[in-house]
């Protein structure tokens, strides 16, 4: 998975390219946590994101409550397949999915 | 096309998951699975897989998959020699909860429960068996 990461002001936009997965989830965990200092603007994009399993679910989990403390986070361009899968586990009710 | 039966073992290491999809993914193609219930096998491969990995103990797992052209359904079987552990008796998940009051743990065998059709298992021997049965259309 390929993660690309903008931060400008207290904006962070995080773009994902690839499978958010068991394997790969520790990745973006560490580029996010202890990061978010000052951000008050989370931004995920999916647009590329091919997969995600629980493993990624959970770090969209944590991100989300920092920032419900902090500010807002949004779910960009997400495919299908992979709104399914949050809405099956009611992540689409947690998540804000622009 | 015919009815399909294969095999692999890997070592029970997370980064062969990758191997583990791939192998998957490569035999059911030629079905046509639609993208949803392709996804969705792989998902239940990596929250399965991981599971015997995190918590087993054991070394390798087996999984043998078969495809039943007849019916467009996949079986995977997933067979490892760890500890007892039966997923299927874990509670679901409140999945109605807000964030801040949601459990990190438990998301993945829910989720394998709800996007599977039938999910089988039991302890023979020393081995922990795991049938998944998936509709391929």
């Amino acid at each position: 998975m390929l993660i690309e990461k903008k931060v400008e002001n207290a904006v962070m936009e995080i773009a994902l390219d690839g499978r958010l997965d068991t394997m790969t989830a520790p990745q973006l965990e560490t580029e996010i946590m202890g990061k978010l200092d000052g951000i008050t603007d989370l931004r995920f994009d999916f647009v590329k994101l091919t997969y995600i399993s629980s493993a990624g679910l959970r770090v969209l989990l944590t991100a989300q409550k920092i920032m419900n403390k902090q500010g807002r986070m949004i779910v960009q361009n997400v495919c299908p397949e992979i709104k399914d899968i949050l809405e099956v586990t009611g992540f689409s009710d947690i998540l804000t999915i622009v | 096309m015919q009815d399909l039966r294969k095999t692999i073992t890997v070592d029970s290491k997370i980064e062969q998951v990758e191997k583990l999809t791939a192998f998957v993914e490569k035999a059911i193609e030629p079905y046509g699975p639609t993208a949803k219930a392709q996804m969705q096998i792989n998902v239940a491969v990596d929250e399965l897989f991981s599971n015997v990995v995190h918590y087993s103990g054991s070394d390798t797992m087996t999984l043998i998959l078969e495809v039943n052209q007849d019916i467009l359904t996949a079986t995977l079987t997933f067979i490892d020699e760890g500890v007892a552990y039966d997923p299927l008796g874990k509670m679901d998940p409140d999945v109605s909860l807000p964030a801040d009051e949601r459990e990190i743990g438990g998301l993945g065998i829910f989720l394998v429960k709800k996007t599977m059709d039938n999910l089988e298992y039991k302890r023979e021997g020393n081995r922990n068996i795991l049938k998944v049965i998936k509709k391929l259309s």
